[in-house]
């Protein structure tokens, strides 16, 4: 029963991997590497480089990465739906509570002191993800040698056309997928 | 906005595309989200998606994921939520079937890398903008204490590296005392 099994293990991650991406990590690797022994460490860390490469949270690239293995894409398909499932029934839970008591005191002060922390949330995660471009290794820091002019120019562009006019972020990506293969191709 | 099956084709195109495209993963979709969904489509507003945000990251599994959850059954119930799912979770499941079988060729691919490397440019500078604007909402709104809680998580998260999860709770306790402290006194204001 190879299906049950992915799918009671991609449960048990994704039920227990609070603060999402890198920080179910060891989770993942415990299950998969060490309990089940359905990847081989190298096999993991593969995962990882595929996973900093392609879109989509870690958690579900692993569930298709081990699925698609261990039983084909069917196999994929029942990791991926193991791994959402908790989520889908925690987070529908809280979304009708919202929509049901968002207009309570008590919520809205809670509200209203998360939304700032929020802000620091995803301007901290952007953090990694500015450095990574502006430097070509983020470990050294700032150093004239070690900056990025063609990462630094594509993102001080687009940031300036985003300022000025309203730009759908996905024509933003492609665009600077586009312009920045030809420009590190023959300039990087 | 009419729930017609226009209204859901776009819910799906639109969690599908900046599923397939968003690299980092976790909270960095959240700027791409606010400026898909917010800035671009006008379908709710700010204060509204950072509560959203909130919520899915108190509640376990990929913040991808449950934001999508969240957005849809925001805007549309149980049928949104289950196009944004389905749009979140499609891409990955079909790049990385796709990747696992060319995995040596992906790998070594220099036109991948190149593409990919400028691609993070265009993430980068997204997450910048909003950040941006959504730190001037909160200065905005010329209140002190929201002004010191973001300060104060930016600190933690950053320097300190606290659990997300506790500077949520810290944030969110500071400001229900700050209500009841601010009734308490209103009452004794027009009781004297």
């Amino acid at each position: 029963m190879i299906y049950l099994q992915l799918f009671l293990t991609f449960f048990h991650v994704g039920s227990l991997s609070f603060g999402g991406g890198y920080a179910s990590l060891p989770l993942i690797q415990e299950q998969v590497v060490l309990k089940h022994k359905w990847l081989s460490m190298a096999d993991f860390v593969d995962i990882i480089t595929i996973s900093q490469m392609t879109p989509g949270p870690i958690a579900l690239n692993t569930s298709t990465f081990v699925g698609t293995r261990m039983a084909g894409f069917p196999g994929a398909v029942v990791a991926t739906l193991g791994c959402v499932t908790p989520s889908c029934i925690i987070v529908l839970i809280l979304a009708f509570l919202y929509k049901r008591y968002k207009n309570l005191s008590v919520v809205q002060a809670i509200l209203s002191g998360l939304r700032p922390a929020v802000v620091a949330l995803i301007a901290s995660a952007g953090t990694s993800i500015v450095a990574l471009t502006l430097w070509h290794d983020p470990e050294l820091g700032m150093s004239a040698a070690n900056f990025n002019g063609i990462g630094v120019v594509l993102f001080v562009t687009s940031l300036a056309i985003m300022r000025i006019r309203r730009v759908g972020p996905i024509k933003m990506m492609l665009a600077n997928g586009v312009v920045g293969a030809v420009l590190y191709y023959f300039l990087g | 906005m009419q729930r017609d099956s226009k209204f859901y084709r776009k819910l799906f195109q639109s969690t599908f595309t900046l599923s397939a495209f968003t690299f980092g993963g976790g909270t960095v979709i959240v700027p791409l989200m606010q400026q898909k969904f917010v800035n671009e489509l006008g379908w709710l507003e700010q204060e509204e998606m950072l509560n959203l945000c909130a919520i899915a990251q108190s509640a376990p599994g990929p913040m991808a994921v449950n934001v999508s959850i969240l957005l849809g059954y925001h805007l549309a119930g149980l049928p949104g939520a289950f196009f944004s799912i389905l749009g979140t979770i499609m891409p990955p499941l079909f790049i990385l079937t796709l990747v696992s079988s060319i995995y040596t060729w992906f790998k070594s691919s220099t036109v991948v890398s190149l593409v990919l490397r400028g691609m993070q440019a265009g993430v980068a500078a997204v997450v910048v903008d909003v950040s941006l604007k959504m730190a001037g909402t909160v200065f905005g709104q010329k209140r002190i204490l929201y002004v010191a809680i973001m300060f104060f998580a930016l600190l933690a998260i950053l320097v300190f590296k606290m659990n997300i999860l506790l500077v949520l709770a810290i944030s969110a306790l500071t400001s229900l005392l700050n209500m009841y402290y601010m009734k308490k006194r209103e009452r004794r204001v027009s009781t004297s």
